[in-house]
């Protein structure tokens, strides 16, 4: 199936639980966040925001706050339009998408709560935020477009100019006909309409920016808590109109992103430009609150699937219309995000007619863009809704109906009927062991004996299937998707004179632990110790080549540039030790660090001693040039394709609607594992993060467009007290898409699990007749849900 | 107006706006950042120190109503150059991430265990329900606090 090895690690390094470097500073204190940074005479921005949702604006007025104390500088929409360039979306879907033009500070029309009009710059951050609570601005308020079927109907549009809500349609289908035949001569079809609440990401650690000018230099360095200072630095150029010789963008630590900072914000732009205006340096830092708003939402979707399928429960069709919200305006991928789960409605299932469409709308709300999975868990959440109505249609318990769907382990690679070939996978390997973890008969037999007993609380078991495209990505599969860049990595290793290891790296870590992975995977290379290796990134000064992350795409692409360039460092590394020793490079040998002759190992070089020669270069091969270094910039083939099987378990207390879940059994497969204890954490936090879209969180917006879960005391991430511990597992299906057989995981768990939960839910729920539950499943949605059944069977 | 408290075992004296939160003190004047701000409706714990030797939410308290207490905040639990046992063990099983709500954390998980010295997984649970974490899913933190209660060194003290 490929010619990648299960478990490659010939060092020993790779696949062992080493402890992450990174934590020390992180545990201490030390470490430096945006916010933390101070550098003297630094201005503080404070925004004011729309408090409507879709109005016009016809006074802004900054008097009162100009006169505050401390208060510097104050700028409208209108102040600053000649100083930049709307913010870039960088995924024109289609030929005719449809994107408003986005200024950082709106003039004349603001578009949704939250929409920045003015900016104040002072001397502390309270007198900032003091002032911009003293700016009047007069709204003349317009109907506000908050339900997504709705904007679709273009009874109020937003952006006149367009002369439409809708921003585009996007239509994968490869043979109508061949869907239409299949429904037409299906057994068996189901049908759901499933809706995607929109999330709020929710980064503990806020965004922010600090501009520090240097204004005679001529040159900018951008500190900001950012997924992606490469790209960010490119656009910044762009929109601001600096030469980008002159930025330096420096990610500092990050406190996490989920998608949430994989973006060009308007206070980015806007802290560059009043930075080079009022030539000092500027900060911001978001308020939570705040946060809510201006910071891009998740998820945002109404899905239509519908499967076809024979007899058996075969399926021979899936069928998807989707509506998707784009928000008021596009950030930088928002269009993309719905076709990051277009290939994906089929599942891990031998499907053979595919159709499926997209139209993404405007509305008066927060924009949406990536979070956690970025239109993969909703696919797989649609998809693995389905399967268990499909596996109730035909009569048989959720497992079988996908054991009879799966695709089987030799048909990899596999082509999908959406035009994706699928890389690698055991689907029924994995649900056989998540099964077998869980105890599923037994569980299945308690769920009869409590059904049976008529007991208050019920239990429900959810399976879900999943797996998921990423490591974004083959650059000219961007292309085919109208993508504006490419999905390649950067990666640079040097061997210094005294024998350390210096790897540079494009990818921008946010929590994921890089530093450690990366030096495992150089040491176990180079035979050499980890804590030989350092690992430099997230600053454009330093590591110049990157496409950042997001997209599970840091290991399977960034990961292997490291792999390769070390690769490159060795071979370079054998001339220089064929050529000292005088022998072919054909009889070295490479082992511990050193290269030998074989047949004499006593001689024999070690691979300092070559660096300290490649340094001097006083006896090179001719032609080579001085200095043990080697860079790499890799395109991947293909994407990856991790999968698993999740099980959860929960209680439904039927006269509260309560939903506790009790067990989460997880069995996933990334492939080769580099530390497995870094992807057991990524699976761990990617669950819950899928069971709360499940469960608990829901950015809800009025009729007028407020948004009211704008804190944390009405937006429910949940806490240690919500979940239990989990039982995780894994399988290894190496991906022949790259050298060391690895698959992205970061977004695995959260993509896995809000179906397995919801599918519990609603299994608990089975007895009343219940088929679906709206996420998240407050006790409010259970209770109602089980009293309309209760009164329609009386 | 003068504040005068303890921190990190240093007595020190400012003159601060009557307003001012704790956590802005700690960060700004006392130039002690790795206390971190998470949320404005103090939910996240990010912002958890030790006043007096129990954990607070530094985004609740004025820096006045400190005013003569003996405060420690995650730059002061290390001894020396060794991390405290809590710090440890969230190390040894990888219990933070991103980092951003581990101080907070870190700091309420050792309130946690002078209280109750034992805890099982539910009173351990139940214990950090103040503080959010977005990036573990709280089970391998959960799994250090365990760990650290176990240690010989007293990981609450």
């Amino acid at each position: 199936m490929t010619a990648v090895d299960a478990h490659p690690a010939a060092g020993g390094v790779v696949g062992s639980r080493l402890l992450r470097r990174e934590d020390p500073a992180l545990l201490t204190g030390e470490a430096r966040y945006v916010a933390d940074l101070q550098v003297p005479g630094t201005l503080h921005a404070a925004f004011v925001r729309s408090t409507a949702a879709h109005a016009r604006v016809t006074k802004v007025d900054l008097s009162a706050a100009a006169a505050m104390p401390g208060v510097v500088a104050t700028f409208t929409g209108a102040d600053l339009k000649d100083e930049w360039a709307p913010l870039p979306c960088a995924w024109p879907v289609t030929a005719d998408m449809k994107s408003p033009a986005h200024l950082p500070l709106a003039v004349g029309k603001v578009n949704y709560v939250g929409d920045a009009v003015a900016v104040v710059l002072a001397t502390s951050e309270y007198a900032a935020r003091d002032a911009a609570d003293a700016a009047v601005v007069d709204y003349e308020p317009l109907p506000a477009v908050v339900d997504i079927e709705d904007a679709a109907t273009d009874r109020v549009v937003i952006h006149e100019d367009l002369g439409t809500n809708v921003s585009y349609t996007w239509e994968l289908d490869p043979d109508r006909a061949a869907v239409d035949a299949a429904f037409a001569g299906a057994a068996h079809t189901v049908s759901g309409r499933y809706v995607q609440q929109r999330l709020i990401p929710a980064a503990m650690e806020p965004r922010g920016v600090l501009v520090v000018p240097q204004p005679f230099g001529g040159d900018y360095t951008v500190y900001s808590a950012t997924q992606v200072p490469h790209i960010l630095k490119v656009m910044l150029a762009l929109t601001a109109g600096i030469d980008e010789t002159r930025l330096r963008v420096i990610a500092p630590a990050v406190g996490g992103g989920f998608g949430s900072k994989l973006n060009v914000y308007a206070e980015e732009v806007a802290a560059l430009v009043l930075a080079r205006k009022l030539r000092a340096p500027v900060r911001w830092v978001e308020e939570r609150s705040e946060g809510a708003q201006s910071t891009i939402q998740g998820r945002g979707q109404v899905q239509h699937i519908e499967l076809a399928a024979d007899a058996d429960g075969r399926i021979k069709a899936v069928r998807v219309r989707i509506v998707a919200d784009m928000g008021a305006y596009l950030q930088l991928v928002t269009p993309g995000i719905p076709l990051l789960g277009a290939f994906l409605y089929s599942g891990v299932y031998d499907v053979p007619a595919y159709s499926f469409s997209c139209t993404a709308v405007f509305t008066n709300k927060t924009p949406t863009d990536a979070y956690r999975g970025a239109g993969r868990p909703e696919a797989t959440y649609a998809i693995e809704r389905a399967m268990d109505a499909l596996a109730a249609e035909v009569g048989v318990d959720p497992t079988e109906i996908r054991r009879r769907n799966f695709i089987p382990p030799e048909a990899f690679p596999y082509s999908s009927v959406a035009g994706l070939v699928y890389d690698s996978g055991n689907f029924l390997g994995a649900l056989d062991k998540c099964t077998a973890m869980a105890g599923y008969d037994q569980l299945r037999a308690e769920q009869a004996r409590r059904r049976e007993a008529g007991e208050r609380v019920q239990i429900g078991i959810g399976v879900s299937s999943y797996f998921e495209m990423c490591g974004l990505a083959p650059s000219r599969v961007l292309a085919s998707l109208n993508y504006s860049a490419g999905g390649w990595e950067s990666a640079t290793v040097r061997v210094l004179p005294t024998g350390k290891v210096q790897v540079v790296t494009g990818t921008a870590p946010h929590g994921q632990g890089h530093e450690t992975s990366w030096a495992m995977i150089v040491a176990d290379r180079l035979g050499i110790s980890p804590d030989d290796v350092d690992v430099l990134h997230s600053d454009t000064a330093i590591a110049p080549h990157g496409m950042d992350t997001y997209g599970s795409r840091s290991l399977a692409v960034g990961g292997t540039a490291v792999y390769l360039a070390t690769e490159k460092v060795l071979d370079k590394a054998r001339s220089i030790a064929a050529h000292q020793l005088e022998v072919a490079e054909e009889d070295l040998d490479y082992a511990a660090g050193a290269f030998s002759v074989r047949g004499t190992p006593e001689k024999a070089l070690p691979l300092a001693g070559i660096a300290f020669e490649a340094f001097t270069a006083h006896n090179l091969p001719d032609g080579l040039e001085p200095n043990l270094e080697a860079s790499t910039h890799w395109d991947p083939p293909n994407f990856t394709f991790p999968f698993g099987t999740h099980i959860a378990v929960v209680e439904v207390d039927t006269e509260t609607g309560a939903v506790r879940l009790t067990r989460y059994v997880a069995v996933d497969d990334c492939g080769n594992q580099v530390n497995p204890l870094i992807v057991e954490g990524q699976v761990h936090g990617g669950i819950v993060q899928g069971v709360a879209q499940a469960l608990w969180e829901d950015a809800v917006y009025d009729s007028d467009g407020n948004l009211l879960s704008a804190s944390f005391m009405d937006y429910l991430v949940p806490s240690a007290a919500e979940v239990p511990s989990f039982e995780t597992g894994s399988t290894v299906t190496p991906s022949p898409t790259n050298p060391m057989g690895v698959k992205g995981v970061g977004e695995a768990g959260t993509i896995g699990s809000a179906p397995a939960v919801v599918n519990a839910v609603v299994d608990a729920l089975s007895g009343f007749g219940i088929t679906d539950i709206t996420m998240p499943a407050s006790p409010e949605r259970v209770w109602r849900a089980i009293r309309a059944a209760q009164e329609a069977r009386s | 107006m003068d504040v005068s408290m303890t921190v990190n075992g240093s007595s020190r004296t400012d003159s601060v706006e009557p307003r001012l939160l704790l956590v802005h003190y700690l960060r700004e004047v006392a130039g002690l950042t790795g206390t971190n701000i998470g949320c404005d409706t103090s939910s996240c714990g990010a912002c958890t120190v030790l006043v007096d030797g129990e954990s607070v939410k530094s985004c609740t308290m004025l820096a006045a109503q400190a005013d003569g207490a003996e405060v420690t905040t995650i730059e002061g639990l290390a001894d020396g150059e060794s991390m405290h046992p809590m710090q440890e063990a969230f190390r040894e099983h990888h219990g933070l991430q991103c980092g951003y709500c581990t101080p907070g954390m870190v700091m309420a998980a050792v309130s946690l265990l002078k209280e109750i010295p034992n805890p099982t997984e539910a009173q351990v649970r139940e214990g950090l329900e103040g503080n959010l974490c977005r990036c573990t899913g709280y089970h391998n933190i959960v799994q250090a606090v365990l760990a650290a209660a176990k240690a010989p060194a007293g990981a609450g003290s």
